[in-house]
């Protein structure tokens, strides 16, 4: 358990709800819920959640902190959308359940080898090297992330979609070596840095 | 007589009517079997030469009964409003042309089917007399409110500030009622058009408690009159000459005359004591009438539990405590505002104990209504109430003040929640007096024929639970002393078709003692019953019917010399209306009586008549059919169609293009409950080969617009396949069908299949 987390275990101790509103992106939204249920069963990996997004919001009432935060659901969202445009009470779904997915991170409750969450470390990594996403090294580092024997099985199942991908221009094998990035590589990196900081000051801040 | 009767017929010739049938020979049929002194044609009857035709007939051709042939009698209402004679109308429209289609080799029957219906307007039309009201009762402008709570005050005012005068009688030492004891209110305005979905937007949330301004308004209105500590003890009378007894807890009493009552007896609390496993008996376990007191007793200052004196710092609302279940000893219905009344207590917590008490809502279904219901509970939300989708098992003592035992059916667990104090939503029970049709309504749940063996022991628990019911109105009728219920003991009145009607004529019911509401339904409510009382009072000294058939000026008489006293009139009358004189004999009211006319369908020895709709209106009618002989293969049909439902069900189908079979002669009737099984009889040996009655639904749901009428006649009709096989015929030829006004596609093809029973059983040997 990190530290962060025993803070806010501590701070909110009986009030999950309001240490949701305070720290997660879109959080005050949640109260206003009122379980109808469209959500779930928009979602089209709905039946894949362990607790679809009506269920989270009710768990988060309740208190049930540990479950919700260290619950592999708000890692299924595909953000296609489907609940924010249906939702009667018009709260952003999509935007909370990555809230909460970021807020899980920040304390480090993801659970272990959760695919989502490791692609989404790899993909921001990949990005923050140059301020471009480099197909070439995205698609490769994501394929050996479970070592170099599985890497090589990964990249031959894929052959074909790579080379359409290389014909189509897509992708370019020019990119191993360095790869396209922003003007400002080094300017952007300091910008999101500074971001990062005052959000880390804001939950610290809330500790 | 004869000498002073004049008989016109007038035929329009218009809408296609010409076109379709032989105009020369309707006028030959209306006078020569009609005998119709004059009979006119024009080809629009109903334009203003056409009326102008009809007008100068009766003023100055001294006209006194009129014959029109035209369309449907439910169409050119007020074009022919002819007040002054006595007036019939054949449907050539609907009932002939736009029934039948426009080919050659229907033509001969579809006139045969307009020439009876002029035979039979001709006929009945002799038989009707220009109604004229009795004059029993003037103008009283005194209206008389029982109840002075939110409902009867308010009542009282919209009265009073239409120029009535009104009496209120309030049993307790003062006005106001519960509301006046409520700590806030329910909001009831919408959050303005436009204001936006968002968390932050700005959302009703409880208002403050006016009820003390209503009260000062009644008291500084001089034309209302307050009884305080009073009852009514005894009602007499009819609307615009009612005389009710106001007694005092002292005992003395003032007798007062009224035109119009408003029954505004509210609601009382139901006993959750009842119910052990709400746990009330914990003192941190209360009502939510109770909290009230607990909210107002703290000021704007933080809520205490009742125990020990502790802020209350978290706190469940049990919703549908003892509420809509069909377990024994439970309310079988659900009150409807009692999550209304959560949010709003949930608000003291929130505003009063602070922002940071846990306010628990275990809702079953949560209902908001009203125009700021749903704005409310999203105010609710903002205020971060926490609204929880829970089945209560148990609220048990125990923890910080007591537990609630429950099953969350969204996360699917069950839990016991610790609080300071559970406030329990208890159900509104009517106050309505006891229930004069109690034994008929059990009876009628039974199976017939155990109906004779169940009567004596449900008269017995009848009689034994009326003991426990105090009488409201102690009315001196014939028909037992209060309002008949609707359902689970509320007051009778129709929930939408007719609000605040009720089975006695000029007596409204408003506010919970109709069904559970708020103050400002209650309200809006009780400005509906003071309209409707206005309404009755000045209908009442014009000898106009109520609702529904309003403004008709006929009425019930009967033949003396032929009455056996045999009461069935004073027991089937629907409405109450019929009391007994001193030699036991009928005694109508007119002004209590809605004109259905099922005391003469009651009626065995067939004295009972209106002017204008009578045992022979219809029975002439009827006679006046021209029966084919049986080589000619042409059945007739006879339909008694109900005028509210079943009548209007037939014009449209025409006006739809359905077809409807040349056989059929259709009938209006008032009711089928005012269906003579004599018509029956009659229509039979004239030699029609099946018969058809239409009227509305009944039973629990029923449609009927008088209540019982088609539930009487369901009733009379089981006996009249006894008639048949006395005559020696099919009973299938005589059905009685529930027939909605939207039936419009079945309806015809309720008459086809009679065609196809006759195809099958044949034709009736009656025909000479």
């Amino acid at each position: 358990m990190s530290d962060m987390n025993t803070a806010m275990v501590e701070k909110y101790r009986s009030n999950f709800l309001k240490e949701v509103e305070a720290n997660v992106e879109e959080g005050q939204w949640v109260k206003m819920c009122m379980q109808c249920g469209v959500c779930s069963g928009s979602c089209p990996l709905g039946p894949y959640w362990a607790h679809p997004p009506q269920e989270i919001f009710m768990m988060i009432r309740a208190g049930k902190r540990e479950e919700v935060l260290s619950s592999d659901s708000m890692w299924m969202c595909t953000s296609c959308y489907n609940c924010i445009v249906r939702c009667p009470r018009e709260l952003p779904i999509t935007h909370i359940m990555h809230g909460l997915a970021t807020y899980a991170k920040k304390l480090g409750l993801v659970p272990k080898n959760q695919p989502t969450a490791q692609f989404s470390q790899i993909f921001w990594d990949n990005m923050m090297k140059k301020g471009r996403v480099n197909e070439l090294k995205l698609g490769l580092s994501l394929y050996f992330k479970d070592g170099f024997g599985q890497g090589i099985k990964n990249a031959l199942a894929n052959q074909k979609l790579g080379m359409n991908m290389m014909k189509a221009k897509r992708m370019s094998a020019a990119e191993f070596f360095g790869g396209h990035g922003v003007k400002d590589v080094a300017g952007l990196q300091k910008m999101i840095k500074k971001a990062e900081e005052i959000e880390a000051a804001k939950l610290e801040a809330n500790k | 007589m004869a000498d002073d009767k004049k008989f016109a017929g007038f035929i329009c010739t218009g809408c296609g009517i010409g076109d379709r049938l032989d105009a020369k020979q309707l006028e030959m049929t209306a006078t020569r079997d009609g005998k119709m002194q004059t009979c006119h044609t024009h080809e629009m009857l109903c334009s203003k030469e056409g009326i102008e035709l009809i007008r100068n007939e009766i003023d100055n051709e001294g006209a006194t009964h009129i014959m029109i042939a035209a369309c449907s009698r439910r169409a050119k209402v007020e074009a022919f409003n002819f007040t002054d004679v006595a007036m019939t109308r054949a449907n050539l429209r609907e009932g002939v042309i736009w029934a039948r289609p426009d080919t050659d080799e229907n033509q001969e029957t579809t006139q045969e089917m307009a020439d009876d219906y002029i035979r039979m307007a001709c006929a009945e039309v002799k038989f009707m007399t220009k109604p004229t009201p009795s004059g029993e009762q003037g103008l009283n402008k005194n209206i008389l409110v029982v109840g002075g709570g939110v409902t009867g005050m308010t009542a009282a005012l919209e009265a009073a500030a239409a120029g009535f005068d009104c009496h209120i009688v309030e049993k307790e030492g003062e006005l106001g009622g519960w509301a006046a004891k409520w700590h806030k209110r329910i909001p009831y305005r919408a959050a303005p058009e436009g204001t936006s979905n968002s968390r932050t937007a700005h959302l009703p949330g409880p208002i403050d408690n006016d009820v003390a301004d209503l009260i000062a308004q009644v008291e500084a209105n001089d034309r209302i009159t307050v009884h305080l500590n009073s009852k009514v003890t005894k009602t007499s009378g009819a609307p615009g000459r009612f005389s009710a007894d106001i007694t005092t807890e002292s005992g003395s009493t003032t007798t007062e005359n009224f035109g119009a009552i408003i029954q505004a007896s509210g609601w009382k609390a139901f006993d959750i004591d009842s119910l052990p496993e709400y746990g009330h008996g914990n003192p941190d376990v209360v009502t939510n009438i109770e909290l009230e007191a607990l909210a107002r007793e703290a000021g704007d200052g933080p809520i205490k539990r009742p125990s020990d004196g502790k802020e209350v710092k978290s706190v469940a609302f049990v919703q549908n405590a003892g509420q809509a279940s069909e377990k024994e000893g439970y309310l079988p219905y659900h009150s409807g505002i009692g999550d209304l009344v959560a949010i709003k207590q949930a608000f003291y917590f929130k505003e009063q104990n602070g922002d940071d008490c846990d306010t628990v809502i275990l809702f079953d279904n949560l209902r908001t209504p009203g125009a700021a219901g749903e704005d409310f509970y999203r105010a609710g939300q903002q205020r971060m109430i926490t609204f929880t989708k829970g089945e209560v098992k148990e609220v048990t003592s125990g923890g910080n003040g007591a537990t609630v035992k429950f099953k969350d059916r969204i996360l699917d667990e069950d839990v016991d929640l610790d609080v300071d104090l559970v406030v329990l939503d208890t159900g509104m029970v009517p106050n309505s007096g006891p229930d004069p049709y109690a034994v008929t309504v059990a009876l009628e749940k039974l199976p017939l024929e155990e109906r004779d063996a169940a009567k004596e022991e449900i008269e017995k628990q009848v009689a034994e639970q009326a003991v426990s019911i105090e009488s409201i109105l102690n009315l001196d009728y014939r028909q037992g002393t209060d309002l008949p219920h609707l359902v689970n003991g509320f007051t009778d009145s129709h929930f939408i078709c007719f609000p605040y009607e009720t089975r006695r004529t000029g007596i409204y019911a408003a506010g919970p003692v109709r069904r559970p509401m708020d103050i400002k339904q209650a309200q809006d409510d009780a400005t509906g019953a003071a309209m409707k009382a206005i309404q009755e009072a000045i209908n009442a000294s014009q000898g106009r019917a109520a609702h529904p058939r309003s403004g008709d000026l006929s009425y019930p008489s009967f033949r003396r010399e032929g009455c056996t006293q045999c009461k069935r009139c004073t027991v089937e009358c629907p409405f109450g209306a019929i009391d007994e004189d001193e030699e036991r004999y009928p005694k109508y009211n007119e002004a209590r009586c809605r004109r259905c006319g099922t005391c003469m369908g009651a009626c065995p020895v067939r004295v009972i008549s209106f002017e204008n709709y009578s045992i022979d209106t219809v029975g002439q009618q009827i006679k006046n059919v021209d029966i084919p002989d049986e080589f000619e293969e042409k059945p007739r049909i006879l339909v008694l169609a109900c005028e509210n439902d079943a009548y209007p069900a037939l014009d449209q189908a025409a006006m739809s293009g359905q077809e409807i079979s040349p056989w059929a002669r259709v009938i209006p009737v008032r009711c089928l409950g005012s269906v003579s099984l004599s018509w029956i009889t009659d229509s039979m040996n004239n030699g029609f080969d099946g018969i058809i009655m239409m009227g509305c639904q009944r039973g629990e749901d029923y449609q009927c617009h008088f209540v019982r009428g088609s539930t009487m006649a369901a009733e009379r009709m089981r006996k009249v396949g006894d008639t048949l096989s006395t005559l020696n015929l099919e009973p299938e030829r005589v059905i009685v069908h529930e027939v909605a006004i939207t039936d419009i596609e079945r309806a015809p093809r309720l008459i086809k299949d009679m065609e196809e029973v006759i195809e099958r059983v044949g034709l009736s040997p009656f025909k000479f």
